[in-house]
């Protein structure tokens, strides 16, 4: 309930809306809550994955094989939505051990210096039926910038062992030269600019 | 000269064997140092780890030999005039080189090898991955690999700098004897 309110206060800054809000969870709970999901990171049912273009000819996927995080999802008020998921950059795989120490090292996501990368949303703006767009500040090398993510709600409900789930999918174009990884000036104009693919299925806190 | 070591002078294939080693170990750092620095798409980004590999595995199985050589053949024995410690020295010297020189194999190997890859040499050979899934495996074999590669060699200029020392100021047959006099 402590992560509930703070998410309503951080949001809500119509104090009126708040009091309105606290008065009906004192009657209606279920009604008020924008639910809290935890990525489902230890069934392996969420992915963060980015695909990049290997001299311009075709794509290169890699993921990050340990992140974690949480949501907040509420179909009837989206505006209250939201994420933040922290990724250990150093479990990085592009299934390929050379290509993986290469980019650890300083010339690309220097491990050495910078191990955590995350996404704090910010914003959670429906654009239809199943799609949105959050914005958040991804941080990223040290360096933290708004980006914002294409997300379909894929979908979300009952699970078979008594718990209840919501999926979704995102893509996000980011440039790292942005977090200061210049990728064109080391592989080329087609490599500027790398796809974020993340897919999330959250487990709903009980 | 002899092809055999007898108990006072090293044979012409030990000889060999210790000058091609030298070679192999300067010549590998080397190109280690080099490559390890460049990026995807430099021209030698392909050619030059293969190289490193090749030679690499070739120094493995010619160390190999040289055990096997060794075991059956004896070396010469040490020079009268050595001190008692320069004697158990050098033996300890002889052995770190073995050893360290085994270890750059494993932690090489690993290095290609951690996700399933073979490590291919030589245009024929693959020798395939064995143990996988360990988690930074690759990172960890780097970081032993550059390490014990550096230990190596400070060892090799100690190596070159006691044989020297031994030509020069004692004027014995230390450097002599491995140059097949």
């Amino acid at each position: 309930m402590n992560n509930l309110f703070k998410s309503v206060s951080k949001f809500g800054r119509n104090t009126a809306l708040i009091a309105t809000i606290a008065a009906a969870s004192l009657t209606l709970p279920s009604l008020a809550n924008a639910d809290d999901y935890v990525i489902d990171t230890r069934g392996a049912h969420a992915f963060v994955q980015f695909r990049v273009k290997h001299l311009g000819y075709s794509w290169l996927y890699g993921r990050f094989n340990k992140f974690e995080g949480e949501f907040s999802y509420d179909a009837a008020k989206p505006a209250t939505n939201k994420i933040k998921v922290d990724v250990d950059m150093t479990s990085l795989d592009t299934n390929h051990a050379e290509r993986d120490s290469h980019l650890a090292g300083d010339k690309y996501l220097n491990f050495g210096k910078y191990t955590k990368a995350s996404f704090v949303s910010t914003a959670y703006k429906s654009t239809g039926g199943h799609t949105a767009q959050v914005t958040g500040n991804l941080t990223l090398m040290g360096v933290t910038k708004p980006i914002t993510i294409e997300v379909e709600h894929i979908g979300g409900g009952s699970d078979p062992w008594g718990g209840y789930r919501q999926g979704f999918e995102g893509r996000a174009v980011i440039t790292p030269k942005d977090f200061g990884l210049d990728m064109a000036a080391k592989l080329g104009a087609a490599a500027a600019q790398v796809e974020l693919l993340l897919s999330v299925e959250g487990i709903r806190k009980k | 000269m002899q092809l055999k070591n007898d108990s006072n002078s090293y044979g012409w294939l030990h000889v060999l064997l210790h000058w091609w080693t030298a070679l192999a170990v300067v010549g590998l750092f080397a190109l280690g140092l080099w490559m390890h620095d460049l990026d995807y798409y430099h021209e030698w980004y392909r050619t030059a780890p293969y190289i490193h590999k090749s030679v690499g595995v070739v120094l493995i199985l010619t160390l190999i030999f040289r055990f096997y050589w060794r075991l059956n053949n004896g070396v010469p024995n040490s020079i009268e005039t050595h001190k008692s410690w320069e004697k158990k020295l050098a033996k300890l010297m002889h052995w770190l080189f073995y050893g360290l020189i085994f270890s750059m194999f494993f932690s090489g190997y690993f290095i290609t090898t951690a996700k399933g890859q073979s490590l291919e040499v030589l245009g024929f050979i693959a020798i395939p991955a064995t143990l996988t899934g360990i988690e930074n495996l690759e990172d960890i074999a780097g970081e032993i690999h550059e390490l014990t590669a550096f230990s190596i060699i400070w060892l090799a200029v100690l190596h070159a700098v006691a044989a020297i020392k031994h030509h020069l100021v004692d004027k014995d047959r230390t450097l002599l004897r491995i140059l097949g006099r």
